[in-house]
């Protein structure tokens, strides 16, 4: 019996020939990323467990990315981002990425793979449950806990139960108006929160491999939302360009065998796929987009690791170009270069946050904003009954905000396209 | 010879007391009164992302954790099957619910561990669930925060919030003593051994994983 990628990355990182799904195996992690939510109490464990003189596995393998509560006037949440650098400084960590430097990057997830840390057959941890992005570059990822996190800060290792896999395949190609974000919600719609808790959600088929790097993060990074322990996408040339110029550290590339074993396969014709959304207050309450005509928004939310991405607002621009908003939309990048790819790129003689401008959008700064809610004076947080049309990734109640509130998730397209017509609106209806 | 004697001796002696320990100090029986919700009880329900910023390592700052949890549950889910009941009084930080009964796929959402630790911090003991999301499950066992226990039945369509409850841990089996019904509780596998070290610090001291004595 042959091995899935998530198999063969965990048997070489624990030293073994083999392994099989329900092992519990205590692997050698190459990248551990924290933030400035979990960063101090991760910080904190670290220095109770292992001494307050501490120090590190290996200073090269932590990476900090402030990154949540950022422009903020929260007096506590200011002294978290204190916490960060003074553990920084005292062990000398290279890849810091600090508030208010040019260093500066923004969501953790897409800066991990801008700045090289993604990087295909590694394992990372995060204390971050959207972790599982980095799946995308064929690597094992996912999200962790402060005392998991500090284990790791101690050790450099961390024991897993080697999951599952379900195999997502999509043969053919997808339709223009079709975007990553409409392809995860269409499947968690189908398999369900719980879906593939433990497991790996592993995506094939040539409509899948068509996709670019950050739409296939797109796809990784709402495994979490089917319960998924982590997402995985064997890497292809694609890949290797993006990592190429971004890093020059060696890596190891796992296929999967096709004797390997899953838990579930199931197949999609990419050519049938439509618009979908995500209703209030699951991400698995899909429905159609066209079925939603009668839901009248007075929120666009276009941002986050999930739908922050410059392909994201190309998308976006591409329906706004020219238009006016009906609702408030935001605007907010994930990372300070894709900010840098929407002053710089064009569509039709304008950059991208000329046409957002032009359209009667709200710009943020590069961060997690109101994906989360936040503290109260979060850019675009909600606060009252607003029913929000957002590229995020949760809909829970409360989750942007107030507990009052109502999220639909939904692609850059669709939430273009139903800022401009105050209702949710099937991108088909703008596109053509 | 002798030295490689008296090292496996001192090993053998700190094992024993410290397996003495923790039989004096886990807790064999849990007892309280149950709060219950229902499926899908996200980290935002548990504590909402606008409170993550308290810190955790002191003592004060941190009871405003308990004050905050399960502040994002909305009031018809709070305490069923009714619904309305607050998990904390006004201005308190611990609970009168010292045993928490969910549906499925509990504690799903973020990785954030300050969820399991505000639980804690309001003084909840257990909780038994029909599932669990994987990275609260984890936290809660590897952080020590207190014991996640599955149940087969439809637990919390049979408990109402205030029954008293009694868990049997070395039994794996739960009482509720307002409606007089036993439940067998699923066992806990081999994350017994993280729970009974006390969580993953512990664990790994006891398998030589890590040195047994903090630097």
């Amino acid at each position: 019996m042959g091995m899935t990628i998530t198999e063969k990355i965990l048997a070489a990182h624990a030293g073994k020939d083999k392994v099989q799904p329900g092992e519990n195996v205590w692997v050698d992690v190459d990248v551990l990323m924290t933030h400035d939510v979990c960063g101090p109490g991760t910080i904190g464990i670290f220095k109770e467990q292992f001494g307050n003189n501490a120090k590190v596995f290996d200073r090269e393998k932590i990476v900090i990315i402030p990154d949540h509560y950022i422009f903020t006037e929260d007096k506590h949440a200011n002294r978290n981002i204190d916490i960060l650098r003074e553990f920084v400084s005292e062990q000398n960590l290279p890849y810091y990425y600090d508030v208010g430097t040019e260093n500066y990057k923004g969501v953790c997830h897409l800066a991990l793979a801008q700045e090289g840390h993604n990087r295909p057959g590694e394992v990372l941890f995060g204390t971050d449950s959207h972790t599982c992005t980095s799946g995308a570059f064929g690597m094992f990822s996912t999200g962790i806990g402060n005392t998991d996190a500090a284990f790791i800060l101690g050790t450099g290792k961390l024991w897993v139960k080697v999951p599952e896999s379900m195999q997502f395949n999509f043969t053919g190609e997808f339709p223009d108006y079709i975007m990553a974000k409409d392809i995860i919600l269409q499947v968690i719609g189908d398999i369900g929160v719980d879906g593939a808790t433990y497991r790996t959600m592993e995506w094939t088929g040539e409509a899948v491999m068509d996709f670019s790097m950050e739409e296939r993060m797109t796809l990784c990074n709402m495994a979490i939302e089917g319960g998924g322990k982590n997402a995985i996408i064997e890497a292809d040339d694609v890949t290797f360009d993006y990592v190429k110029k971004r890093t020059d550290k060696p890596y190891t590339v796992y296929k999967s065998d096709s004797d390997a074993n899953y838990y579930l396969k199931k197949t999609y014709d990419a050519s049938s796929m439509e618009p979908v959304v995500a209703k209030p207050h699951s991400p698995d309450n899909k429905a159609l987009a066209k079925e939603c005509r009668d839901v009248k928004i007075n929120r666009s939310y276009i941002g986050s690791c999930t739908g922050g991405k410059y392909t994201d607002f190309l998308a976006a621009a591409e329906l706004l170009s020219g238009k006016k908003v009906a609702v408030d939309t935001f605007i907010v990048p994930a990372t300070t270069e894709v900010l840098k790819d929407l002053e710089r790129e064009t569509l039709e003689g304008k950059t991208l946050m000329e046409i957002f401008k032009d359209a009667g959008c709200e710009i943020g700064d590069a961060s997690c904003a109101a994906c989360l809610g936040g503290p109260q004076d979060t850019f675009g947080r909600t606060h009252g009954t607003e029913v929000v049309v957002s590229t995020t990734n949760r809909n829970f109640p409360g989750r942007m905000g107030s507990k009052q509130s109502e999220v639909y998730l939904a692609s850059p397209y669709t939430a273009a396209a139903s800022a401009l017509t105050g209702h949710i609106t099937d991108p088909r209806e703008m596109l053509n | 010879m002798q030295n490689l004697y008296l090292h496996w001796l001192a090993n053998f002696l700190t094992k024993y007391y410290f397996y003495r320990y923790l039989k004096k100090n886990m807790k064999q029986i849990i007892e309280g009164k149950a709060y219950v919700l229902g499926n899908d009880i996200d980290t935002d329900q548990i504590i909402p992302a606008e409170h993550l910023v308290y810190s955790l390592s002191d003592p004060e700052e941190k009871k405003n954790y308990g004050k905050f949890a399960l502040s994002g549950v909305p009031a018809d889910g709070a305490g069923l099957p009714d619904g309305n009941n607050a998990f904390i009084n006004g201005g308190k930080f611990e609970s009168e619910f010292a045993i928490i009964v969910g549906g499925k796929n509990f504690g799903c959402g973020s990785s954030r561990e300050h969820a399991p630790a505000c639980l804690e911090i309001a003084g909840i003991q257990a909780i038994v669930a029909e599932s669990y999301a994987r990275i609260f499950y984890r936290n809660s066992v590897d952080g020590g925060f207190f014991i996640p226990f599955e149940t087969p039945d439809k637990l919390a369509e049979e408990t109402r919030t205030g029954d008293k409850l009694i868990i049997d841990v070395e039994k794996e089996s739960l009482t509720n003593e307002t409606t007089g019904k036993s439940y067998t509780l699923n066992s806990l596998g081999e994350v017994i051994e993280i729970i009974r070290a006390g969580n993953i610090f512990e664990y790994a001291r006891q398998s030589g994983l890590i040195p047994s004595d903090k630097t």
